[in-house]
């Protein structure tokens, strides 16, 4: 389910994998305002993604997609060593 | 995080993987984990703390919040075909509930174990009663579920 990430000097990062969501092709009109990123809807799938982590004393990469077939709840979290 | 560590078997005994992600880096997860969470939690913690350096993820969640440069608190519930049942989003400094994460939970997979045949009403706990939608059942919830009952 997870592998082993080599440990460098850089931190390692991760990111979105798959398709990115549909892009729209729209004419362009007006100067392009910033558009608000869009909520996650419920029912529908789960942007997928790969991402460094520490685990069992090791740092692995974890892709959600590997997780098919289970259940999974994804935390996110302001930042380690806060206090909540 | 301590919170959900120390009710990971329960979720383990639901078949549900625990992620945790931050825009920490997996150093800093190293240390939190071995200098302050394994001291709330016995073993440390069990489950795959992730790193998201820029909120990458965070923002294609949309929980990323670009001023603060850190992720909020959103909990996402996904089903094993990789669908998002639910999710939770809460600014920092309140915590979450992890009983409630743990019933809601329950509540999707008995709906899918039903194949959507069971529907699981307001304040619905395991071996509470569930309904069964379907046209005998308009206009007729009044006679089989009462309100006192989503807080039993």
């Amino acid at each position: 389910m997870e592998e082993e990430s080599k440990v460098g000097c850089a931190r390692p990062t991760g990111g979105p994998v798959g398709e990115p969501a549909e892009e729209k092709i729209e004419e362009q009109k007006e100067p392009l305002k910033k558009e608000a990123p869009e909520m996650i809807k419920v029912g529908q799938k789960a942007p997928d993604f790969v991402a460094p982590a520490y685990f069992n004393k090791n740092f692995i990469d974890v892709k959600l997609s590997n997780y098919l077939g289970k259940w999974v709840v994804l935390c996110f979290y302001p930042g380690d060593f806060t206090f909540v | 995080m301590s919170a959900v560590a120390v009710k990971y078997r329960e979720f383990q005994k639901l078949d549900v993987e625990v992620l945790s992600m931050s825009i920490d880096s997996v150093f800093v997860h190293k240390m939190w984990n071995d200098h302050e969470l394994s001291k709330m939690v016995e073993g440390g913690v069990p489950f795959p703390m992730l790193s998201d350096a820029g909120g990458k993820v965070g923002t294609v969640y949309g929980i990323y919040d670009e001023a603060a440069g850190v992720e909020t608190r959103g909990r996402f519930i996904i089903d094993p075909d990789g669908v998002v049942q639910g999710f939770e989003v809460l600014t920092p400094p309140v915590g979450r509930n992890v009983s409630e994460t743990l019933r809601q939970i329950q509540a999707f997979q008995l709906v899918r174990k039903s194949k959507g045949a069971e529907a699981t009403p307001s304040g619905w706990k395991p071996g509470k009663k569930t309904l069964k939608p379907g046209p005998d059942l308009v206009g007729k919830v009044w006679e089989t579920w009462k309100t006192d009952m989503a807080f039993e």
